[in-house]
């Protein structure tokens, strides 16, 4: 029989030290078992629930591919959201996540899509059902090509103005340079090479 | 308190009045006595407004919710920090603190107004006391902000959680004060022409003027920007509200009147034009806040909607109706002084930059009003939202953005060919070599490539007046080169800032035009799930949803997701979205959850990450991804730019030093002969 040792070391048989050596190994295998698991089953298994849903806001539904498709979001992003927030649905639907307006109207662009309509028509069926309002800019005809046009037309009135003006100003002035000059004392004399050279030094220094 | 508050406001309305018939009266009879009489009425004035504010402040922070005013603006749970704000959170408030901050003003140019100037000094007593009382007398008869409730609730409504953010604490006081300190150059300017003291010193006396109320509107509207970004949720950070157009209508006439002010100041022209920019600025302040507060036109950033609006229409119309009469009636007293000599000079590239700001106000104007037109015309309202300000103003802006460039390089009274040749030769290499490098690294949306061309160009001009002035101060005095920059900015602050403010400006339209690379998607994910998002910069960003996580803050129970974020394939940070459902003081929500955005910020661009809301209570959540490209430029372009405006307006550098340098060139050309 082999004695026991008292020299404050344990004694472990190899039996029991492989037992030892094995459990946290088996928790590690275990853990990375879960790991990998949990990895692999991403999205898969039921999310833990909330301590309190009631403050995080309106319940929303999972979203599908659909709803974040770029053609639906430039389609809403064309229509007003009803709720009177003055964004437009898209925007609204993604942003304002109290509202119950922009996600009924975004089903309902699902719903025409659904039925085969095209965007255009998509938007006239907006229209027919809440009048031209519910576009995020006005309708290019009628009174409303006034809001495009006009402040495009008055610049370039403006500027058709102003050309004349300037011109006319100009001319003016040209006409009466040699006077003014003369009443001067005449400031401006010198030779040529002179005026050319106080000239390109001026031009330097206002630059 | 309240009895205090009442009476201090009915002190300040008396002796406001008061203030004005002195002023005017002081000012047409030329009295002294009368004039120091308005002086010191606007000074108490400003003290009893400023007792108000004290007494409305006592109240806020002592939660007297006896006050309705306290009441529905605070809670007992409120931070220290947003309690200050509460002052101007609301209609009444920002009535008080808009009168007095105008009286401050008033006293302020009072005060600090050279003796050259003081002549103007009894009229602008006059006609800042007018305002003031306005302002007053709305609050007392439509809003005031001392009114008691008949009972006393046990706690506060709070304030809005999308106020309850710092750039909400600091954006509404600058803006405020872009708006109120432009009735100080407006009140110079009808001292002006009632005095019919029309020559350049008016222009002189409210230089500083102009600038500080430029630079607060700019600042406000900067701070609106950010704060919209990172509160409201929607990713963007302009979208042509109403309430944000008018912000923008005073920055764009007043922008144009620093602008064509020059011309008057070098050459003696356009004064009736300057005057009508003037004007136009104060009437589009006040147009401003009626917009703001009649609720005419539905805006996020409306008060709600009472009958002070009305009497802010009919100031509006009135003050315009008068200052328009008197401008029309001194006319023939503002001829030029001198003519224009070329069709290719600065002269008329100011006047071409000054029609184009005009003509993009007016065509903010004209799109913010046009639903009311519409309803009067056709009897239905359209809707007049970012689609259509966008159609209509980015070629403006760009065509600004060019002119920009385009003005510096134009020699004074006259181009020559050369001179254009040599001005122009580096700045456009530097737009035809972005053009080219853009090409090639295959952008096509058109405007945005237009917008970092014409970036380019402006950039080169900004460089070239730089490196040119340094290099001559170098040459002339053997500055070295460090020092001859930071002289050459300091002893011509007002050129040089300008540049400055030119390149912030450049930096902001290139910011502007990286949005047209903006791309954004939804996703449900649950703990361990991942969305992707291509950046426009060609990246691919991952976002893992890790978990939600609920706690309670100060006023708040917040519910917050966690995404962790990796740039192809490489971890590059944590971002958290909350949702936040604010309480009152017993623990009663007291609005609709709200929520915080996520946001990570670098040179190239943010992502935003916006928390919707969970699925069936679960942490299986909800998300909008959004990558926004270049919207770091914006902030910083905007210091750029207010860094510009306070070079220009640094005491000194000014004209005076402007004639030194005239002089010392003079003496050099003589020299040289």
């Amino acid at each position: 029989m082999t004695p026991r040792r008292h020299d404050a070391t344990s004694h472990v048989s190899r039996r029991e030290w492989l037992l030892l050596g094995a459990t946290p190994l088996l928790g590690v295998a275990a853990s990375w078992r879960r790991g990998v698991g949990q990895d692999s089953l991403a999205g898969q298994e039921p999310s833990g629930r909330l301590y309190d849903p009631n403050r995080a806001g309106r319940p929303q539904t999972p979203t599908t591919e659909r709803d974040a498709d770029p053609a639906i979001q430039a389609l809403e992003k064309r229509l007003r959201c009803t709720c009177g927030c003055g964004l437009d649905v898209y925007t609204c639907r993604t942003t304002d996540f109290s509202c119950t307006t922009s996600p009924a109207m975004h089903r309902q662009v699902l719903a025409l899509q659904d039925r085969g309509l095209t965007d255009a028509q998509v938007v006239q069926a907006f229209v027919d059902e809440h009048g031209p309002s519910v576009l995020m800019a006005p309708p290019k005809k009628g009174f409303n090509l006034a809001a495009y046009f006009v402040p495009g037309i008055a610049i370039v009135v403006a500027s058709a103005v102003l050309f004349v003006v300037l011109r006319r100003w100009t001319r003016a002035t040209a006409a009466g340079a040699p006077a003014t000059a003369h009443a001067a004392g005449g400031a401006a004399q010198g030779s040529p090479e002179e005026l050319a050279r106080l000239q390109r030094e001026l031009d330097e220094f206002s630059a | 308190m309240t009895i205090l508050g009442n009476l201090a406001l009915w002190v300040a309305l008396l002796v406001a009045l008061w203030g004005a018939v002195m002023g005017f009266a002081g000012g047409r009879q030329g009295r002294a006595d009368l004039q120091a009489s308005a002086t010191r009425a606007m000074y108490t004035t400003t003290g009893s407004l400023l007792v108000a504010v004290c007494c409305l402040e006592y109240a806020l922070f002592t939660r007297d919710f006896n006050v309705e005013y306290v009441a529905s603006y605070t809670s007992r749970n409120l931070p220290t920090f947003y309690t200050w704000s509460a002052l101007y959170a609301g209609q009444k408030g920002s009535l008080l603190f808009w009168a007095v901050v105008l009286s401050l003003f008033g006293t302020l140019a009072m005060s600090l107004t050279s003796a050259r100037h003081r002549v103007y000094l009894p009229y602008v007593a006059g006609i800042v006391s007018i305002v003031v009382a306005f302002f007053i007398s709305a609050m007392l008869a439509a809003s005031n902000p001392f009114d008691r409730l008949p009972f006393t609730p046990v706690d506060g409504r709070g304030m809005n959680p999308q106020l309850q953010n710092p750039g909400m604490v600091f954006h509404p006081p600058m803006l405020y004060l872009g708006y109120i300190s432009i009735t100080i150059p407006f009140a110079f300017a009808m001292a002006a022409l009632l005095s019919k003291r029309l020559d350049v010193e008016w222009l002189v006396a409210i230089r500083k003027w102009t600038l500080v109320s430029w630079l607060f509107l700019s600042i406000g509207i900067l701070l609106g920007m950010w704060w919209a970004y990172v509160e409201l949720g929607w990713g963007g950070y302009w979208a042509w509200d109403p309430v944000e157009n008018a912000s923008l209508l005073p920055w764009l006439t007043m922008t144009a009147f620093l602008h064509s002010v020059m011309v008057q100041e070098k050459r003696g022209m356009l004064k009736k034009w300057n005057f009508g920019l003037i004007i136009g600025s104060w009437l589009l302040s006040i147009f401003g806040t009626f917009i703001t507060r009649s609720g005419i036109i539905s805006s996020v950033h409306s008060f709600a909607q009472s009958g002070v609006g009305y009497f802010f229409l009919v100031f509006l119309v009135t003050g315009a109706v008068l200052s328009f009469w008197l401008y029309a009636r001194r006319l023939p007293l503002l001829e030029a002084e001198t003519r224009l000599e070329s069709m290719v000079s600065r002269e008329a590239s100011f006047l071409f930059n000054n029609l184009l700001f005009i003509g993009i106000a007016f065509s903010v104007l004209w799109g913010t009003l046009f639903p009311i037109l519409s309803e009067a015309v056709q009897g239905t309202k359209v809707t007049v939202g970012p689609p259509f300000f966008n159609q209509v103003n980015i070629p403006l802006g760009l065509a600004l953005l060019a002119l920009t460039g385009i003005g510096p390089l134009i020699a004074w009274r006259r181009a020559s060919l050369a001179n254009i040749q040599r001005q122009f030769a580096m700045p456009g290499a530097a737009a035809v070599l972005v053009g080219l490098a853009l090409l090639v690294a295959g952008m096509r949306d058109y405007y945005a490539l237009v917008a970092f061309i014409l970036g380019g160009f402006v950039l080169a001009t900004v460089v070239q007046e730089f490196w040119r002035g340094i290099t001559a101060r170098h040459r002339q005095y053997h500055e070295a080169y460090a020092i001859a920059a930071v002289r050459l900015v300091g002893r011509n602050r007002r050129r040089y800032g300008g540049y400055i403010v030119h390149l912030g400006m450049v930096v902001l339209f290139v910011a502007f035009a990286g949005m047209a690379f903006k791309t954004e998607t939804q996703a449900t994910l649950r703990p361990g799930e991942s969305a992707t998002l291509r950046s426009p910069f060609g990246h691919t960003w991952t976002f893992t949803h890790l978990g939600v996580s609920q706690y309670d803050a100060l006023n708040r129970l917040v519910t917050a997701g966690t995404i962790e974020l990796a740039r192809d394939g490489q971890r590059v940070g944590i971002l958290k979205s909350e949702k936040r459902q604010h309480v009152d003081g017993l623990g009663r929500p007291t609005f609709e959850p709200s929520t915080e955005v996520g946001i990570r910020s670098d040179l190239r661009e943010d992502i935003y990450v916006v928390m919707a809301g969970v699925v069936g209570g679960t942490e299986q959540t909800v998300y909008r991804f959004t990558i926004n490209p270049l919207v770091w430029w914006v902030w910083y372009g905007g210091y750029i730019l207010v860094f510009g405006g306070l070079i220009v307006m640094w005491p000194g550098g000014g004209p005076a030093a402007v004639r030194r340098t005239e002089a010392g060139y003079a003496v050099k050309l003589v020299a040289k002969a």
